[in-house]
């Protein structure tokens, strides 16, 4: 195999700066958008006491569980040894970090205090997932940042592996830690399980793949780097993989409680009755998101179409946002259930009507923040990629598998 | 911590504050000096010095009131000598009318230090600005009558209340509050 | 931070009388604003406050007898509103209607249930149920959410950070955020825009050594009496008397948090 050479990203300065100047004019407004909405308070919000988490975390879980998806790249490289996913392991580990950052930035700024983040940094409680997941999220970063360094330095090469299995066992955690938040929560019924920890680590896989494939696609293209015909073959089907493992536990996930009476309700709200949540549910999450994704991987003319890779991992992490809007906002629409057997003919005068679900609309502020943090984990990989040497300078056939180079070889 | 060494302007200051709390301390009360301000007929206004030295008052009152904080969430314990309604209901300043002026207002007692100082001023983001009774002071020595009705500036029927919730159910100036965010 | 240690997480177990006995006794000794047992406070004009931390000697609870809850009527929740301020709340301008209803804060809401066979209304006030085991505890990250030593399940405001995620936890929908700058506040109920709150059981009351809630009082002085506020831990109290006179029962009794609040008839 040949030695993998690693290249600054070198497209043109003026469109290279023109690119940043866009990121940092949407990272501008989503900034304003906090701002005001921390100046007005929350009611500017679609979120309410009903729906007390909205768009802003929709956006903050799908990036940190794909921050830890993105790193799996790195991982396959190093951990299992597959020399093939050797020379993506940086933009993987970078990607992972930037995600992160996105992803917790726009976390911060939707609390209702985050003057007093300093707080939550100095107080902890441990009996709450969120206490350890600061840990958890905080404590990635530093690890990937050393994983990086093994991997780019010669003098930390022998610590690639054993670093290596350490982020990979860090982010099962913290992906495990993530689904925790919502697999805790013993008094709502659409998220007292389990399996949602396990199902947020196989969600993680799916859309932290097709983030990678996407700006890997993108950066390659831009540069007139080529991205051979296997390599896509190999992550498109490892991309197949993960979708029809997300496929898996979404069946598992409703089984589980379609089987049980007690959470038969919210069941009928979510795949029936639910309206945009049923939609989201069944165009979004399950069509879009997971089926027409495998149609375009495996077929055989459009499986081998680069441009029907991209569109289809486009579309995963579209199916990606919509699982979060029906695991997120959908769960919490649904009133909470408390009295078994009766049905909640009023609920509060001032308040809400029992039995109804819970209005919610996102709104421009909630968007443009969560779109903000998107921007700011692009402008880091963006400025990572191209000032240090972060992207192989080629991924051609020859360049990535041994037998390949080795027939060319014979050919001659 | 804020402290720094005295600067000569800072002597200066802290000379006309001095010299303002004297003038207050002998009953010249005026609603419009800045800073310094006791309320007149509050246990504050027969003493010679606030619940600690002034000095010490000056440098510590914050740790003073964040130890009481503690004190009053998790204890319970809610009228002592450091308690932040005890700082409103003597120093917040009053309006010809007798009306109590929001005491974070500008150029008001906490306002007027804090401002200078720089330093951001938290506690009444949630705390009221205005005495609403339930004060250190007012609830050790209460009020003989009981007769008397809630304030009448409320903008919302007062319920009834046994007699200590009368002093609790006192609502301040709605009018002047307002004023004081628009500012 | 050891701030956070003040509240001891003793267990208030009814099986160990002989031991909470001695340590009443004790205490009575040393508190100076202790009054005979049973002696119920709100008739005295001018109660003391406290002095001392609070114990886990008493455990603040209530029973609501649905049978006397009256429909229509929203009493508790009218006095509720006006000892906590929470009427004080301005609707910011431009809000819709309906969201505002779902945003503003609300500590108790009268609640009206149909059973779905026998067609039987039952109506209920709704409010913090003071967990013994509250998820709302368990979950916030910086410990803002705790529960006192007198089982006074509340929101440290000043470590609050506003992440919402004991809302999240709340199986009662008992939480509210405020979602807007407040600026109308009392001094016995303060409150700012980005912080979490819920029913404290009239906290400032309890303090001041009044032994009774808004919402139960203005239960009593509308005739209905559906509202007993007590010390659960005292066997011979009110509460626990009338505790014993009717069958009760917790919401969510599944989830085994041991609530503090418990319904008669439903």
């Amino acid at each position: 195999m040949r030695r993998i050479v690693y290249r600054e990203w070198r497209i043109e300065s003026s469109r290279y700066w023109s690119w940043l100047a866009i990121l940092a004019v949407v990272i501008a407004i989503g900034g304003m958008a906090a701002l005001y909405m921390e100046h007005h308070g929350h009611w500017v919000t679609g979120m309410t006491n009903s729906v007390v988490w909205g768009t802003p975390h929709i956006f903050a879980v799908f990036l940190i569980i794909s921050a830890s998806g993105a790193l799996n790249v790195a991982s396959i490289g190093t951990v299992f040894d597959k020399a093939f996913y050797k020379p993506l392991g940086r933009l993987s580990g970078l990607l992972a970090a930037a995600l992160l950052v996105g992803g917790l930035l726009i976390l911060v700024l939707d609390l209702g205090r985050p003057d007093r983040l300093v707080v939550a940094m100095t107080t902890y409680n441990f009996s709450s997932i969120f206490a350890w997941n600061i840990f958890l999220y905080s404590g990635f970063v530093a690890v990937v940042i050393a994983y990086l360094w093994t991997m780019a330095d010669r003098k930390g090469v022998p610590y690639t592996k054993p670093v290596g299995i350490f982020a990979f066992l860090w982010r099962l955690a913290l992906t495990t830690g993530t689904g925790s938040i919502f697999g805790f929560l013993v008094g709502r019924e659409a998220y007292d399980t389990a399996v949602l920890a396990p199902m947020f680590v196989v969600m993680s896989f799916a859309y932290g793949l097709a983030i990678y494939i996407l700006v890997l696609m993108y950066s390659f293209e831009q540069d007139d780097r080529p991205v051979g015909a296997l390599m896509l073959k190999r992550l498109k089907n490892l991309l197949g993989l993960f979708v029809s493992g997300v496929l898996y536990f979404t069946l598992i996930y409703h089984l589980t409680r379609l089987y049980g009476a007690q959470t038969q309700n919210i069941e009928h709200f979510i795949l029936v009755s639910g309206g945009i949540y049923t939609v989201m549910f069944w165009l979004g999450w399950i069509i879009l998101g997971s089926l027409v994704p495998l149609f375009f991987i495996y077929h055989p003319q459009h499986g081998k179409n680069p441009k029907a890779i991209a569109l289809a991992s486009a579309l995963v992490i579209f199916g990606g946002l919509a699982a979060m809007y029906v695991l997120i906002i959908g769960s919490q629409a649904y009133p909470l259930e408390m009295f078994p057997g009766k049905t909640v003919v009023e609920f509060g005068a001032p308040g809400d009507i029992g039995g109804v679900v819970a209005p919610y609309w996102p709104s421009l502020p909630e968007f443009l923040l969560g779109i903000g943090g998107v921007a700011v984990a692009l402008l880091i990989t963006s400025v990572g990629i191209r000032v240090l040497q972060f992207l192989p300078e080629s991924l051609a056939d020859r360049v990535v598998d041994p037998h390949v180079a080795l027939a060319e070889g014979r050919g001659r | 911590m804020t402290e720094t060494k005295l600067t000569p302007l800072w002597r200066i200051a802290v000379g006309i504050s001095l010299a303002l709390l004297v003038l207050v301390g002998g009953g010249t009360v005026h609603a419009e000096a800045i800073g310094g301000f006791v309320v007149p007929g509050s246990k504050a206004a027969t003493l010679d010095q606030c619940v600690e030295p002034t000095s010490e008052m000056r440098h510590y009152h914050m740790e003073y009131i964040r130890h009481q904080r503690n004190t009053t969430v998790y204890n319970g314990i809610r009228h002592t000598k450091f308690s932040l309604s005890g700082c409103v209901s003597c120093h917040a300043a009053h309006d010809a009318q007798g009306t109590p002026i929001p005491i974070n207002g500008k150029g008001q007692f906490c306002n007027a230090c804090h401002e200078k100082a720089a330093v951001t001023l938290n506690c009444f983001d949630c705390h009221a600005t205005v005495p609403t009774g339930e004060s250190w002071n007012q609830v050790m020595n209460p009020p003989p009558s009981t007769s008397a009705q809630p304030a009448a500036s409320l903008d919302r029927p007062a319920l009834d209340r046994p007699a200590l919730g009368r002093e609790l159910a006192q609502v301040p100036d709605m009018a002047e509050q307002e004023e004081f965010q628009k500012r | 931070m050891s701030e956070h240690k003040q509240q001891p997480d003793l267990k208030q177990s009814p099986e160990q009388p002989a031991r909470r006995d001695f340590v009443a006794k004790a205490a009575a000794g040393v508190a100076t604003a202790v009054i005979a047992p049973g002696v119920i406070l709100h008739t005295a004009a001018v109660a003391a406050p406290r002095t001392t931390p609070v114990t886990d000697i008493k455990r603040w609870g209530m029973l609501i007898d649905t049978a006397k809850c009256a429909d229509g009527c929203t009493a508790c929740v009218e006095a509720c509103e006006h000892e906590n301020g929470l009427d004080l709340q301005d609707e910011p301008e431009g809000v819709k209607p309906l969201k505002w209803d779902n945003q503003r804060a609300t500590w108790i809401r009268k609640v009206k249930i149909r059973d779905n066979m026998s067609g039987r209304m039952t109506n209920l006030p709704l409010m913090c149920q003071h967990c013994e085991h509250p998820p709302c505890v368990n979950v916030c990250p910086t410990g803002a959410s705790f529960k006192r030593a007198d089982g006074i399940v509340m929101v440290d405001r000043h470590t609050c950070i506003g992440c919402r995620y004991c809302m999240m936890a709340c199986p009662y929908k008992a939480r509210s955020f405020i979602h807007e700058q407040v600026v109308k506040k009392l001094t016995r109920a303060p409150r700012g825009q980005g912080c979490v709150e819920s029913c404290n059981l009239c906290v400032h009351r309890l303090d001041n050594g009044e032994e009774n809630t808004a919402c139960a009082e203005a239960c009593q002085q509308s005739g209905h009496g559906a509202i007993i506020f007590g010390d659960l831990n005292a066997p011979h109290g009110p509460l626990r008397e009338a505790l014993r006179e009717v069958d009760s029962r917790q919401i969510r009794e599944d989830l085994e948090l041991n609530t503090g609040v418990r319904y008669a008839g439903i």
